[in-house]
């Protein structure tokens, strides 16, 4: 049997000595030597995905003027951050879009720039024009600033994103007979394509189903930079179906991230338009998971044809929240190119980058192999059970 | 003027411009009708009353095809090389994929079992639909 600790693993990462490998990598490994050999061999799997992921956004803190000042609305190149909090913080959110932009009364709207570009160009170094109003009070007695900054100039920047790495997502379809413009992409009519947005056998929560090694505290590839996972995410719903392997056959876990955008890169966080949705971000994450035993390494070694996700029709089902999915399909299908629903064949698309999310793997993989980044033991792992989340909807 | 063999002598896409005082006209009816030439239209954009534009591809035997463009410009249609070209930004290119299902000309494709996204110019009608398709706005139009 297998067993090794966290401890154990740091000290050879320390040493020079960790077996790193993606979870890509590991499948074939598994297939050519079997669990036990590649168990006692790797010592972390490293998991990626680059995808949209709406759910994400900045706090800042501005930094106090002269005289002081306690913003009530704070606008970066015209899309507004919400300042109900401390004098001089802010919270910008992804999917924010400027006052000025028409949205959708030009249908489709073209949601050209928003807060997931603010982030990008932010992170890239470039200059942003913040304008911040207050009513004014006897110790914060400004009233308006406009002022260009850029992002060394802010004491502050924090990437929290309370709902990213999605574990797994509904493949979108759309049976009516016009076009739709969802967060899924454009979707034709009569089922003319079929979009889905995961990493598949890549995605860090795919590679541990039951999340027994990501928790608070994990240490992760943040945007290009280092974060950590600080909570379970926002419609954490881990009670869904399961297939034999423990992969859920619908959307399930989600983890809330944040870190410091400072050391981050415009590479990993990039803003997104959607014609006729909106705007989001990009979102850059790799989390290395150690192979504590056996188990976690059968977990890692799950390939693109042993994970399944739900064909969802976006023109009736998924707006009105009524009816049951069409089928499900698994990655390796969706990853071909097409999939046949019923007597039809579709084309299909992603919108994440598996390409994006295998690189950040291997960055990530190359960072533990340099002794660069150690793994952290979470102070408490995901929820397995809903019983402490509530997940109730509105009516 | 390319050679196609066979049936079609010549193929060529071009853009018309039609002043505001044409845009009423019908073209593509006589083009097709008493020019014998086969009118494809891969944009356009034209309003009554205003000047409009459109990029088509016309083929067909030589001397019709020459005929076909001495009527268009009898009428006062301006006829402009197609130096409009759609551009891959390939830093901007995030290799998603969610282009590949959207071109209709298979000038976008995601290469497997790499994932990455290709761009076959040579394949593109500049129809444009790319564009705002594209989430990280890697697709251009360059005139």
């Amino acid at each position: 049997m297998v067993k090794k600790t966290y401890e154990e693993i740091n000290a050879k990462i320390r040493a020079g000595e960790a077996v790193v490998v993606t979870a890509e990598e590991v499948i074939s490994m598994v297939r050519e030597k079997g669990i036990e050999e590649t168990a006692a061999t790797v010592d972390v799997v490293t998991t990626a995905t680059f995808g949209p992921m709406c759910s994400s956004g900045v706090f800042f803190n501005l930094g106090h003027t002269k005289p002081r000042m306690k913003m009530s609305r704070v606008f970066l190149n015209g899309v507004e951050a919400y300042a109900g909090l401390a004098a001089v913080d802010a919270y910008l959110g992804a999917t924010q879009i400027p006052e000025t932009d028409v949205a959708n009364k030009a249908f489709p709207g073209e949601f050209n720039y928003g807060g997931g570009h603010v982030i990008e160009e932010l992170v890239e170094g470039k200059e942003v024009l913040l304008e911040a109003l207050a009513y004014g009070t006897d110790c914060y007695p400004r009233k308006k600033l406009e002022k260009m900054i850029r992002l060394e100039d802010i004491p502050q920047a924090i990437l929290f994103n309370p709902r990213n790495g999605y574990q797994n997502y509904n493949v979108a379809v759309n049976l009516s007979d016009r076009t739709l413009y969802t967060y899924m992409g454009i979707l034709k009519p009569g089922m003319g394509n079929a979009n889905y947005s995961t990493s598949g056998q890549l995605s860090p929560l795919f590679n541990d189903p039951y999340y027994r090694t990501i928790g608070m505290g994990t240490k992760i590839f943040l945007g290009g930079g280092v974060g950590y996972v600080s909570w379970y995410g926002t419609q954490h719903h881990p009670d869904v179906s399961r297939g034999e392997n423990g992969v859920p056959v619908s959307p399930a876990g989600t983890l809330a991230v944040m870190g410091d955008l400072k050391q981050m890169s415009s590479r990993w966080l990039r803003g997104v338009s959607f014609l006729g949705y909106g705007v989001s971000l990009m979102v850059g994450i790799g989390i290395p998971i150690p192979v504590l035993d056996e188990e976690m390494l059968k977990f890692t070694a799950v390939s693109d044809e042993e994970i399944f996700a739900p064909i969802v029709d976006y023109s009736e089902s998924y707006p009105q929240g009524v009816g049951e999915p069409l089928g499900q399909v698994s990655y390796a299908q969706l990853k071909s190119g097409e999939i046949t629903i019923g007597d039809r064949v579709v084309p299909t698309a992603p919108l994440s980058s598996y390409f994006g999310s295998r690189q950040i793997a291997v960055i990530l993989k190359e960072w533990i192999k340099n002794g660069e980044f150690l793994l952290t033991k979470p102070v408490f792992t995901l929820p397995v059970s809903s019983e402490k989340v509530d997940f109730k909807g509105l009516a | 003027m390319l050679n196609t063999g066979g049936v079609y002598s010549v193929k060529q896409k071009m853009v018309l411009y039609f002043p505001s005082t044409v845009t009423e006209q019908p073209f593509t009816y006589y083009l097709i009708k008493d020019y014998n030439l086969m009118v494809n239209i891969l944009k356009a954009h034209i309003n009554p009353r205003k000047e409009g534009r459109a990029v088509v591809e016309l083929s067909g035997e030589k001397k019709d095809f020459l005929a076909g463009l001495d009527f268009l410009q009898s009428r006062g249609v301006k006829i402009f090389p197609l130096e409009q070209e759609i551009v891959w930004v390939e830093e901007r290119c995030t290799h998603c994929g969610a282009c590949s299902v959207i071109c209709p000309a298979g000038a976008l494709v995601l290469e497997r079992p790499d994932m990455t996204v290709k761009f076959l110019n040579e394949k593109c009608i500049v129809c444009e639909h790319c564009i705002k398709a594209c989430p990280s706005r890697a697709m251009e139009a360059r005139y």
